[in-house]
């Protein structure tokens, strides 16, 4: 059915990484990203791997669920290694025609790899792990130092908040006007090209009416609410960092402070 | 013949944390040629059962047979057998889309394949059973209507389908009482004169006490009570377990009684219970 779809990816829970502050995660996962891509030694990347699996553990999250969310870029992933394994020079170990596979093809081909497999991993802990609405809470306080050079952070935050909030009651919608229309016996999706399309119209005009009418009273329940912008507007629930951040903070800064150790160690 | 559901069970987003059984194993029949109320609370699996009737929600588990024909099937019996079945679901206006009110009622017979005398047939007749004047407005625009009578084109929209069965979710929820009470008659008008069985879903408890044949009272997706209205109403706690309230006739007999007049209160509808009252009155030597 069209409505059984999860919105954006979060998995509710009550792991520590759900507790954690919205705003701390995406800080802290910034700096992760650019770690990935600073330290590129073997054994840097073995910790980083190890850093990711235990984060996995904490979540609490089904393990399949995060390895699944690998799979929309398992082609991009593919790909890179591919291109790798034959235009690194090198020790060769197998040559076709023009293309050569060297070992260290392979080995900056998997490398390449993991980079790619552990961003996205983590990434998406983040979004598995913290609600839509959070999240747009967390950026536009993050936005916000902006605001004085007249980024409109409020007003966009605003807008993504109030979009996501209506895709499932629009989806909700199509579903009953598919359904109404299927009752007296249109065939949706059915036919070529153009029967399609003209299939869709009697879904697709009550859809957008319904949709203005929803945006009106939208817009009139938040006016009579004296809604007007984010200026001098308090919130009901405060975004407030709490011990398990700063925990998580001081962690953090311990794993960067290794693996920049490690880095220059090993060179 | 008559629509029968064999221990239908059905969940919402199945697999998912937010996995939710809607019908738990719900078995029912509705009986060609009566009228059938469906009650529950908000939640209970009320629209969830009915789409099961023309088969646009496909139950996890047991069949939906209608007129002895299994609908889940892809035979074209079986796609005839679901056009049997008109379902007009809640605040039906939201579903029209075509320019004029005539086209948007003719939708249903050009689906179905109808010649065009037969549709412009169909939708003068159905038209005209909702009062609205075809000659007034076939032609116009079904957006420039007032909420009464966009409600009323809608369901002349499935109407116009002339369906066997035909079944209703909450007609009558928005309108005013004239309103309501008038769809309702004309409704009634459908089941005396061409034999139209209904079924009709509300949580108005005096709307079936007053019209319906035959009571199901459902609760958290599974079948509690499935009687005549008399004998559904006389089981006062579960009705209040399933959290519906009695009709109104009802309460005032019940109070009556235990005021300590002696009269029989298993009436539901206004004029078997102002017979009562005022034979127990009589008997009393107070009338």
């Amino acid at each position: 059915m069209l409505t059984d779809i999860t919105l954006g990816q979060y998995f509710p829970g009550n792991s520590p990484l759900h507790q954690m502050d919205a705003r701390v995660k995406i800080v802290l996962l910034f700096f992760y990203i650019i770690s990935i891509f600073l330290f590129d030694e073997n054994l840097n990347y073995a910790i980083m791997t190890a850093s990711a699996v235990l984060l996995i553990c904490l979540s609490r999250l089904p393990v399949i669920m995060v390895l699944k969310s690998i799979k929309p870029l398992w082609w991009i992933i593919l790909f890179s290694f591919f291109m790798h394994i034959f235009s690194t020079p090198g020790e060769a170990l197998v040559k076709v025609w023009i293309f050569e596979i060297t070992r260290e093809g392979i080995l900056r081909g998997f490398i390449i790899s993991l980079r790619l497999v552990l961003l996205i991993m983590i990434s998406s802990l983040l979004m598995f792990t913290t609600s839509p609405l959070k999240l747009t809470d967390a950026l536009e306080s993050l936005m916000s130092p902006l605001k004085g050079v007249g980024f409109p952070a409020h007003e966009l935050a605003m807008m993504m908040t109030i979009a996501m909030r209506f895709i499932p009651t629009l989806l909700e919608e199509t579903d009953k006007i598919i359904k109404a229309q299927q009752s007296r016996g249109s065939d949706i999706g059915d036919g070529n090209v153009i029967q399609r399309t003209k299939g869709m119209l009697p879904v697709l005009v009550p859809l957008f009416i319904s949709a203005f009418r929803r945006a009106d009273e939208l817009s009139v329940a938040m006016e009579a609410r004296c809604y007007r912008g984010g200026a001098g507007r308090s919130r009901m629930k405060q975004q407030r960092v709490h011990k398990i951040d700063y925990i998580a903070t001081v962690v953090f800064i311990i794993f960067i402070g290794v693996l920049a150790v490690v880095q220059v160690m090993v060179k | 013949m008559s629509i029968q559901l064999k221990n239908i069970s059905y969940t919402y987003m199945a697999k998912t944390p937010y996995e939710h059984l809607a019908l738990d194993d719900v078995s029912l029949t509705i009986p060609e040629g009566k009228i059938t109320a469906i009650a529950g609370h908000t939640g209970s699996g009320k629209s969830t059962l009915i789409q099961h009737f023309n088969g646009l929600l496909k139950p996890d588990s047991g069949t939906v047979l209608v007129d002895d024909v299994d609908i889940g099937t892809k035979s074209t019996a079986a796609k005839q057998a679901r056009r049997k079945v008109g379902v007009a679901f809640q605040y039906p206006e939201y579903q029209l889309f075509e320019e004029t009110i005539a086209l948007d009622i003719a939708f249903g017979p050009k689906n179905m394949g109808c010649t065009p005398e037969e549709i412009q047939d169909r939708v003068k007749y159905a038209m005209e059973f909702v009062n609205l004047d075809y000659d007034k407005y076939a032609e116009r625009s079904p957006f420039q209507l007032s909420g009464g009578q966009k409600r009323r084109a809608a369901i002349a929209g499935i109407l116009a389908l002339k369906p066997k069965y035909l079944v209703l979710d909450e007609p009558t929820a928005g309108l005013d009482p004239s309103g309501r009470q008038y769809l309702m008659e004309r409704f009634m008008r459908l089941h005396r004169e061409e034999g139209t069985t209904i079924v009709l879903i509300s949580h108005n408890m005096d709307n079936i006490a007053s019209y319906a044949d035959n009571v199901v009272i459902l609760s958290k997706g599974k079948v509690l009570l499935q009687d005549t209205p008399e004998e559904v109403f006389r089981n006062e706690e579960a009705i209040k377990a399933a959290g519906l309230d009695l009709p109104e006739i009802k309460v005032i007999l019940n109070e009556l009684v235990s005021a300590g007049l002696d009269i029989d209160n298993r009436s539901y509808t206004m004029n078997k219970a102002v017979a009562e009252i005022l034979e127990g009155l009589r008997r009393q030597g107070r009338c």
